[in-house]
């Protein structure tokens, strides 16, 4: 494990549950409360300040049932960074990194529509790869992949697959 | 028929801040931009005030159907992501799953990959500045760029039988290899790309109207582009080189002799520069590779692992094994072992990320695609506020926005 992984480990030991390296990414595993704290710290302190990704796993029908994953680059250290943190489905919500990164509005949005995950602090969850109107996550394991909700309505007598 | 359609979106401002200003939609299907995009701007005169821009009108759900398919199903899918460099997702795609599989792949296809990555750059950048430059009127350039990336495009049908979608990679190796004469061809582009692409250096760098149109347009800091999660050239073009091929070295990049080029300001100008420079470093990077297949790249292109790579064909046909092998892998998929995995490949654009988590079969859990084209979408509104309504044209181009990855 490199020197700034073992510093990491160090520094956010009280804060992050399970600490590992899978394929040379640091995989931290926090308490959906504490993601922002360790993010905070993973940019100020450790120069984690490429955003690169945020979304789930749809664990059903396993409890707490999502889990949404960060992933972060420092241009620093050239080293990547995974943090995890579980939710249930009754309260699917972390807090927002918007407030550290640009980049995390769009790639919110993506993931609260696909996934249903609440970033609370960000005012702007809209869909972006959908429509408005869109019902449902489609990217929850309990959505049928054929299921259709089309804008402009079918010519009558077609049935629409996956039901509704 | 009286259809009253719902709005596929919603503006996140649809009333103007002052009186004098106006609100105006641009797209999604617009003429002068090239990919559906949205682009709702409150317009002082012609000065954008502010930006929001929207994507997904080429979403198809490639999450979702990835999971429905075997590992090795989902490379056409990947095809489809970045249509214009397809080769560099297939083997981010392979790699993602080599990692999680454990398997290191023969010399000559690590040799191959990287060669035909760097191509597949080249034919990326040629279209994105091909269209760019179009789009500003300049017409030559533009056919002297597409009959190049033309010629590569051809070129790469030879080796896979398909112009832009190629299906090349494969879970341990590659579909076929060279056929005769390929790097005899691949030579003879490559004079010609020397030759053309100084044509088109001589014809717009020091181009007044060109360089009116790009100086100081949509000008970006490094602080925020690594805000806004740019990477690529675009990052690049703000005057720091950041490259994975340099900073995390994967396939052939690390015994490679190539510089990574920077801009100074972030500008239109800066970026069809940057992009300009990368494909003549991917030319030196293909010669030295040529070179290196020679030398040390001659031997199998698949590994030997019956786990994803299927039996030869006179072993299907002869024994009982092989052709249970074969079955298994193409009814129910390579197994590969549980576990997550984040690989991140260069591609033209940017970072291409591939979050893959498997528990354990023939088909993926879950498959995330980490796109730059959605990350870069996700900050334009920072390169197209405080500039002229006509600059969104050149801007865009730059930012090289291919749908098929941003919307997935």
């Amino acid at each position: 494990m490199s020197a700034i992984f073992e510093r990491i480990r160090e520094a956010l030991a009280s804060r992050a549950g399970e600490v590992s390296v899978a394929h040379g990414v640091l995989v931290l595993q926090v308490a959906p409360g504490a993601v922002l704290e360790v993010a905070g710290a993973l940019k100020e302190d450790f120069r984690f300040d490429l955003f690169l990704d945020v979304t789930a796993v749809d664990w059903l029908p396993r409890e707490p049932r999502f889990e949404v994953v960060w992933h972060f680059y420092s241009t620093m250290h050239k080293l990547r960074v995974r943090v995890k943190a579980r939710v249930a489905e009754a309260e699917p919500v972390v807090g927002s990194l918007t407030g550290l990164y640009g980049s995390a509005h769009f790639m919110e949005r993506e993931c609260h529509e696909m996934y249903g995950i609440v970033f609370s602090g960000n005012a702007d969850l809209r869909p972006i790869l959908l429509y408005e109107g869109f019902k449902g996550h489609p990217l929850r394991k309990d959505y049928p992949k054929e299921r259709e909700q089309p804008l402009v309505p079918y010519r009558e007598g077609y049935e629409m697959p996956g039901g509704e | 028929m009286d259809l009253k359609l719902p709005n596929p979106i919603r503006p996140a401002f649809t009333k103007s801040e002052r009186e004098d200003t106006t609100i105006v939609n641009i797209g999604p299907s617009h003429p002068a931009t090239h990919g559906t995009i949205q682009i709702v701007a409150e317009l002082d005169g012609e000065r954008i005030l502010r930006a929001d821009v929207h994507c997904g009108y080429l979403h198809r759900g490639f999450e979702k159907e990835c999971e429905a398919h075997t590992w090795h199903n989902l490379i056409p899918y990947v095809d489809r992501l970045n249509y214009c460099s397809a080769l560099i997702n297939n083997f981010a795609y392979c790699d993602a799953v080599e990692t999680l599989m454990g398997i290191e792949i023969t010399p000559r296809t690590k040799y191959l990959r990287t060669l035909l990555a760097e191509y597949s750059r080249i034919a990326d950048h040629l279209t994105c500045v091909a269209a760019a430059l179009m789009e500003l009127g300049a017409m030559t350039a533009f056919l002297y760029l597409v009959m190049l990336r033309d010629y590569i495009y051809e070129h790469l049908a030879d080796l896979t039988g398909a112009r832009l979608t190629y299906s090349y990679g494969r879970i341990g190796g590659l579909a076929r290899d060279l056929p005769d004469g390929w790097l005899k061809r691949l030579e003879e582009i490559l004079v010609q790309y020397d030759d053309f692409v100084g044509r088109v250096h001589g014809l717009v760098d020091r181009n007044r109207i060109f360089i009116d149109r790009m100086r100081n347009v949509a000008c970006l800091s490094t602080a925020d582009a690594v805000n806004w999660g740019y990477t690529g050239p675009i990052l690049r073009s703000t005057g720091v080189p950041r490259d994975l091929r340099k900073d995390t070295p994967y396939l052939a990049y690390a015994e490679l002799d190539f510089e990574v080029p920077t801009g100074i300001k972030g500008d239109n100008y800066d970026r069809y520069y940057v992009r300009m420079r990368e494909m003549d470093e991917s030319v030196h990077m293909i010669r030295q590779l040529v070179d290196l297949l020679q030398e040390k790249g001659q031997g199998p292109i698949n590994v030997e692992d019956r786990r994803c790579v299927l039996p030869p064909k006179q072993l299907v046909y002869g024994e009982i094994e092989s052709l249970i092998n074969h079955f298994k892998l193409v009814m129910e998929g390579p197994q590969v072992p549980a576990g997550e995995v984040y690989v991140a490949h260069e591609s033209a654009n940017g970072e291409l990320g591939f979050y893959l988590v498997s528990t354990g079969g023939g088909t993926p859990y879950k498959v995330h695609c980490r796109a730059p084209s959605f990350v870069h979408m996700g900050g334009a509104h920072r390169m197209l506020e405080g500039y002229q309504l006509a600059d969104i044209v050149p801007t865009f181009g730059s930012i090289n926005m291919i749908g098929g990855e941003c919307d997935r």
